[in-house]
């Protein structure tokens, strides 16, 4: 067993993930809420980091807490459909932050197909495709088991081409 | 549609997860959520490393240390609920500007003695009560420490100052005259005092 490693500053413990986490979110709900989740995935993190024991995989750590975020608020996104207004408010929100804003568009049929998706499915299929991630790892981020992650990628594979199929229609 | 069509959906345009994450100390501050705020101070000397607490501030580390060792130090002895932040090191920021210039005599800023103990602390207490541009004995300031014999541990004592300038431990010299040493060296122990205008022997 390696020995335990120390909790780094949470400075440097934003620093190495901020892309990771910020990546997945984008993905799995959409550039609009990409910045909310980011936020609150990092303070739930911040909130929780005391109490952490071990310095070793924090980056599965929050990308778990990333994904409980993502699923989140991806069932209230299906209580309350995008409007084009929400769409058009992100430069205003995006502006608040600084930097370039990202260029988001709704009209994007890749984004369109993924956001179509249930929740799950969607945080699955982000976490092997966009991330690359083993199922192993996709299974720890959802707290589920492999077998679970690899259905969730497939049933989301399968939707995704449907979807596809009668756009093309 | 293909799998490698998703990758474009997961990009940090323009690095915006920085922009993100600079924004993200104050929305940790506000929430009561950070315990170790940083940030650096210019001085003469170079970037003064500062780190504050609710308390006040813990540590003042003079440039030549790794900053990231530093800040790991702190991750251990206080929390590791460290971030870098430029509001809650604003008012040290200010003082020290303030204090170089020459326009400050006193610092207000409260300071937190938690990373010392014992009888450390109660040097350091003493030595924060010699006035600007006058100097005291490690003798006097063991003495009132408590302990009148322990000049050589109040040297000590003095050698580990987590905040000097502003716990002014440059103020505490020898009672022959020599200036003792200087946990940032002796030239900034010279240079401070000079800064003052105490004349050093």
């Amino acid at each position: 067993m390696t020995p335990r490693a120390a909790i780094p500053p949470f400075q440097t413990f934003l620093e190495e993930h901020r892309s990771i986490v910020y990546r997945f979110l984008r993905a799995s709900v959409g550039v609009e809420r990409a910045d909310d989740a980011f936020q609150e995935t990092f303070l739930a993190a911040l909130r929780a980091y005391p109490s952490l024991e071990d310095g070793r995989n924090l980056r599965g750590w929050v990308l778990t807490i990333a994904t409980r975020k993502a699923i989140d608020a991806g069932r209230a996104g299906r209580r309350r459909a995008l409007t084009v207004a929400d769409v058009a408010a992100v430069g205003d929100a995006n502006g608040q932050v600084g930097g370039e804003p990202e260029v988001f568009d709704a009209e994007d049929p890749v984004w369109k197909a993924v956001s179509s998706l249930p929740p799950r499915q969607r945080a699955a299929i982000v976490h092997r495709y966009v991330l690359d991630r083993s199922y192993a790892e996709v299974a720890a981020a959802m707290a589920s088991t492999e077998e679970a992650a690899r259905a969730n990628v497939h049933q989301g594979l399968r939707k995704l081409k449907e979807v596809v199929r009668d756009e093309d229609e | 549609m293909r799998t490698s069509e998703l990758k474009q959906l997961g990009q940090d345009r323009a690095r915006r997860s920085k922009a993100l994450a600079a924004a993200f100390a104050d929305a940790a501050l506000e929430e009561g959520l950070l315990d170790v705020g940083y940030g650096f101070a210019d001085s003469p000397f170079g970037a003064l490393l500062v780190a504050v607490t609710r308390r006040g501030l813990v540590r003042l580390q003079y440039p030549g240390r790794d900053v990231d060792e530093e800040l790991a130090d702190l991750a251990a002895r206080l929390s590791p609920r460290v971030l870098e932040s430029a509001r809650a090191t604003g008012e040290v920021r200010r003082e020290l500007d303030e204090y170089f210039a020459g326009d400050r005599r006193t610092f207000d800023v409260p300071v937190d003695l938690s990373l010392t103990t014992g009888f450390t602390r109660a040097v350091l207490a003493a030595t924060a009560r010699i006035p600007f541009g006058s100097t005291s004995t490690y003798g006097a300031i063991a003495e009132a420490a408590g302990s009148p014999r322990a000049s050589r541990a109040a040297g000590n004592a003095l050698g580990s100052n987590p905040v000097p300038i502003v716990v002014p431990c440059h103020r505490v010299v020898h009672t022959g005259g020599g200036l003792g040493g200087y946990t940032g060296g002796l030239e900034r122990k010279v240079a401070l005092l000079r800064l003052e205008g105490a004349t050093p022997v």
